[in-house]
């Protein structure tokens, strides 16, 4: 069911991925905390060829002032690919994709940020796609929770985010774009680690019942290493050189 | 139970236990969770994280550094590096016999100014309410301003204030710290204020540094020499 037909061997008889990885193996993963000097918190992500730059302001006044609760503060995101981030020129107005994936974010990210500390206010959330590749809402929901980190908003956990998908009938972690374009289906994930609860579950394609359990522990699993990379990101910024652990 | 100061960023489970949560952690469940970047403190019953980042969130009696705005009849809006405006009302500084249509507002503070200020209520319905009236408090007539980051004026003020008294001594200058992150460093020497505005830059840049101090007392007294 689902998928293009094409040429490209999308997995190989050894359980060789197009890209030579195999099939719980995700993509080459880098975080980077911090790097905007006039944003109070950002983060810049490289997931596969995706090149993700998050910027988070705030808390801060609400504008326009209608918007604001008085119960609790409020998150706003806004997810953008640059014009260049695709091969071929793409509008930089918001498209229909990008509405959808912002708002996709913000309620991922809302389970997370503690915002009723902040009543009155706005945290605003700006993700630049830079270079775009498959899984990019999943590279930017990381990055985005690393920068909010690093605004110093509190936070009940990270939100660690990782893909899976079903490609030549197998399930397989971190879907890259070819796997996108011609796999069976893709399932971003959501998910935060400590407190091991799911804030983001998307399903494109068609699954069987055990497939998509299967699917959602592999999409799990892959949380769990960016889950450590985030870690990272933000010990180097914040504990390095110092004394003890 | 482990005392020792950890390294934490959100999510982390500092320890689990009969604990009351303080400062930036959570009970969840029987786990107390870290919901901030920075450094545990546990106590004999309590637990709480001294966060590394983050804006000014305004606490009742915090002194702090604001900058006049705007005002209205009744009362001047003070920035005060803070999500909130800070709310100074008229009769704080005319007094009891203020009168709305007798006195200028602008007479006394114009948008621009400098105010020190203490937070006098704070809640979560309303815009902090500072006040001036206090010893040491009001105006600011002259000195310069250092921005650095509210979470670092822990630091900067030291254990009892030593790493401040260091630097008021070394270099002759009156430091105002506000808990918002302002600083106002006044000096009669222009040497003694380069250098003590530089000394505080260092804190806020090396706020994390073990030996900080040390290495603050040195660069004073290199430059003195000099």
């Amino acid at each position: 069911m689902g998928g293009r037909e094409s040429t490209l061997v999308l997995l190989d008889e050894k359980g060789i991925r197009c890209d030579g990885r195999k099939v719980d193996e995700p993509r080459r993963i880098m975080i980077k905390a911090g790097g905007l000097k006039n944003a109070d918190g950002s983060a810049y992500i490289e997931f596969g060829d995706n090149k993700i730059l998050v910027g988070v302001y705030g808390p801060r006044d609400v504008h326009p002032k209608h918007m604001s609760n008085t119960d609790t503060g409020i998150l706003r995101v806004r997810y953008h690919m640059e014009p260049f981030s695709v091969s071929e020129r793409k509008n930089p107005a918001p498209s229909r994709r990008e509405i959808e994936i912002s708002k996709v974010i913000k309620e991922a990210l809302l389970p997370a940020v503690m915002l009723e500390k902040f009543p009155r206010t706005a945290v605003d959330v700006f993700i630049e796609v830079l270079q775009a590749d498959g899984g990019s809402r999943c590279a930017a929901l990381s990055a985005a929770s690393v920068a909010l980190a690093d605004a110093g908003i509190p936070m009940r956990d990270l939100v660690a985010s990782c893909a899976a998908g079903k490609v030549a009938d197998t399930i397989v972690l971190d879907v890259n774009n070819e796997e996108d374009q011609a796999g069976q289906a893709d399932m971003p994930v959501g998910y935060m680690p400590q407190l091991k609860k799911i804030t983001l579950l998307q399903l494109d394609g068609v699954l069987s019942p055990e497939e998509f359990k299967k699917c959602v522990e592999t999409g799990v699993k892959g949380c769990e290493i960016v889950y450590e990379l985030q870690k990272k990101a933000l010990t180097d910024k914040y504990f390095q050189n110092r004394g003890d652990q | 139970m482990d005392n020792r100061r950890k390294y934490v960023i959100p999510g982390d489970v500092i320890t689990t236990g009969p604990f009351r949560p303080e400062q930036n952690v959570i009970l969840e469940g029987n786990k107390i969770i870290s919901t901030m970047i920075g450094v545990t403190e546990i106590y004999d019953d309590s637990v709480k994280v001294i966060s590394l980042t983050g804006k000014y969130i305004p606490k009742i009696n915090d002194l702090v550094i604001g900058k006049v705005i705007s005002h209205t009849s009744l009362s001047w809006e003070l920035y005060i590096n803070s999500c909130y405006v800070g709310f100074l009302p008229a009769q704080d500084v005319f007094g009891r016999d203020f009168s709305a249509h007798a006195d200028e507002l602008t007479s006394k503070l114009k948008a621009g100014d400098l105010v020190a200020a203490r937070i006098a209520n704070f809640d979560r319905t309303r815009d902090p309410l500072v006040t001036i009236a206090d010893r040491d408090l009001g105006k600011i007539e002259s000195g310069d301003l250092v921005k650095i980051s509210p979470s670092k004026v822990p630091r900067l003020i030291g254990k009892r204030g030593a790493m401040i008294q260091a630097i008021e001594t070394a270099t002759g200058a009156i430091i105002t710290i506000g808990q918002n992150g302002w600083v106002v460093v006044s000096c009669e020497n222009p040497e003694g204020l380069l250098k003590a505005k530089k000394a505080i830059q260092m804190v806020n840049e090396q706020a994390h540094v073990a030996n900080l101090a040390d290495q603050v007392n040195e660069m004073l007294e290199s430059k003195s020499e000099s």
